[in-house]
């Protein structure tokens, strides 16, 4: 029972520990970012490295959730004969949820897995050390391009997400099911509200700005090799994940406040 | 001048650092050498403010370096330059960014700093590469490319952490020569850690012996190597006989 308490003990001081690094990171970020001078150059490349090549597979993650979404809320709604919402269904889900969450995801699997291997790697060979050693602050250099670029480009690739994913579920609805076109844009359109829109596209960037702090939090503080950079890698994804699904639902509960 | 006071520095229950004394006059070239685990590459990141330590001070031109703010800190660092162990070099940039590095940061012209980076490259017997990469060559190439780099904003201290390990022993000489020209053409003050003692009788004018934390013994390289130090004396020859035991081996 002792030894029980001890490792529950030990654990919650040790994400005690992670959580106030990261915030320690989070608002060093924040002040680097407001201080001049800027990293414009950096910060484009990110937006390329985040952004751009994340198009690709946000733009199939949501044409098919939105098509899967048709497809079951229409053989679902079938039973009570409600099926002509399908388009409803599927805009108020990808612009309020799925686009928002989904491209989180995507982009924590993909670039912030990237970000924390960079970042470990340049640690664990020194070229953190070195960075410092010309002068250079590494948090400002390395972390702001990331973190800026990243709360900024999650938001436009959510824009995408959530109109792939209202044209796959036209898609699946009009083509197959051969639902009228105007019917399904009607229903799409008429019970959208902006702030569904916007909602989603708040909680993207705030999904944005923790996968870059979670993700460069790992990578910067890499110990101990390869190895340390496959754990690090590992746990920013993990941790991200989290992060977005757990944020999701207070956000959500607070935005429908 | 560098004067290290009472360095003491700790991770959890470890003790690394337990009251290093130093001092590196203007111009001299010191050498720290001390086995593996006695401290040798936390000391050399106190004197450039990598590591703040639990106790004591390092004076950098009368500055106590370990009391300052980031932003003081990043001036005192323009005074440095450091070599490291695995060279160290940013592998998304190109051989000659990473040699101007510094001086494409303070707002140089690409241009320019290309030119520099060009005869930095030069000085350390490097023609035709700057546009490579940094994984298309070899450790050699790449600890004297971390050179250049080192050098480029011309620094007044220049630090090697390991400068020969990992490369071959007849590369490991042409690294040795480079560290004498440095001095002499620069007129640098230089500081090396290292474990190869080869290395350390050609480079310095005097050495130091760490052990366990502590200077054990200063000296020149012919007063280290006529030691009656037990110590300094086992660590020197390379014997496994001797004061210095080694954890979990009986000698």
């Amino acid at each position: 029972m002792t030894r029980f308490i001890e490792a529950l003990g030990s654990r919650i001081i040790r994400f005690t520990a992670v959580m106030g690094s990261m915030l320690l990171l989070f608002a060093e970020t924040l002040k680097e970012l407001l201080l001049p001078p800027y990293e414009i150059k950096n910060t484009f490349k990110q937006v390329m490295e985040i952004g751009v090549k994340s198009v690709p597979v946000v733009a199939i993650t949501a044409v098919f959730t939105g098509m899967v979404l048709a497809l079951q809320t229409f053989t679902g709604f079938k039973r009570f004969g409600a099926e002509a919402l399908v388009g409803t269904v599927v805009s108020l889900s990808m612009t309020r949820e799925m686009g928002p969450v989904l491209t989180g995801l995507v982009v924590a699997g993909r670039a912030g897995a990237a970000m924390a291997a960079e970042l470990g790697t340049m640690r664990v060979t020194e070229q953190i050390d070195a960075l410092e050693t010309l002068a250079t602050n590494p948090v400002k250099y390395l972390i702001v391009p990331r973190f800026v670029s990243s709360a900024i480009v999650l938001p436009s690739l959510t824009v995408i997400a959530d109109m792939l994913g209202i044209l796959g579920g036209y898609a699946i609805a009009v083509w197959l099911f051969g639902m009228s076109s105007a019917l399904y844009w009607h229903r799409a359109w008429n019970y959208l509200e902006l702030n569904d829109i916007f909602g989603g596209l708040a909680k993207s960037a705030f999904f944005g700005a923790g996968i870059a702090i979670v993700c460069c939090h790992r990578g910067f503080y890499t110990e101990g090799g390869a190895e340390g950079v496959g754990k690090a890698t590992t746990g920013a994804v993990v941790i991200s994940f989290m992060t977005i699904l757990i944020s999701d639902y207070f956000l959500t509960a607070w935005l429908l406040k | 001048m560098i004067e290290i006071r009472d360095l003491h520095k700790s991770f959890g229950s470890h003790q690394v650092l337990r009251g290093v004394d130093l001092l590196v006059e203007d111009g001299q070239s010191m050498v720290v050498i001390g086995g593996s685990g006695s401290g040798k590459s936390v000391l050399m990141k106190h004197i450039i403010g990598l590591l703040k330590p639990d106790k004591g001070s390092v004076l950098v031109d009368g500055t106590d370096i370990t009391r300052l703010d980031a932003k003081h800190l990043y001036e005192v660092r323009k005074k440095f330059g450091m070599l490291f162990q695995g060279a160290a070099l940013f592998d998304s940039m190109a051989v000659w960014e990473n040699v101007s590095f510094a001086l494409l940061r303070s707002g140089m012209r690409a241009s320019e700093a290309r030119q520099v980076a060009i005869e930095k490259l030069r000085l350390v017997g490097l023609t035709g590469i700057e546009d490579l990469m940094p994984s298309e060559l070899s450790g050699g190439m790449r600890k004297r490319v971390g050179l250049a780099r080192a050098i480029a904003h011309q620094p007044q201290i220049l630090l090697y952490d390991e400068p020969t390990t990992g490369i071959d022993p007849i590369m490991g000489d042409v690294i040795n020569d480079l560290i004498i020209k440095m001095r002499e053409d620069l007129l640098v003050t230089s500081v090396a850690i290292t474990h190869d003692m080869h290395s350390a009788y050609k480079i310095a004018d005097r050495i130091a012996f760490l052990y366990e934390g502590r200077i054990v013994e200063t000296g020149t390289p012919e007063g280290i190597r006529n030691t009656t130090n037990p110590l300094t004396k086992q660590f020197i020859t390379g014997s496994s006989q001797g004061p210095i035991k080694i954890e979990g081996i009986n000698a």
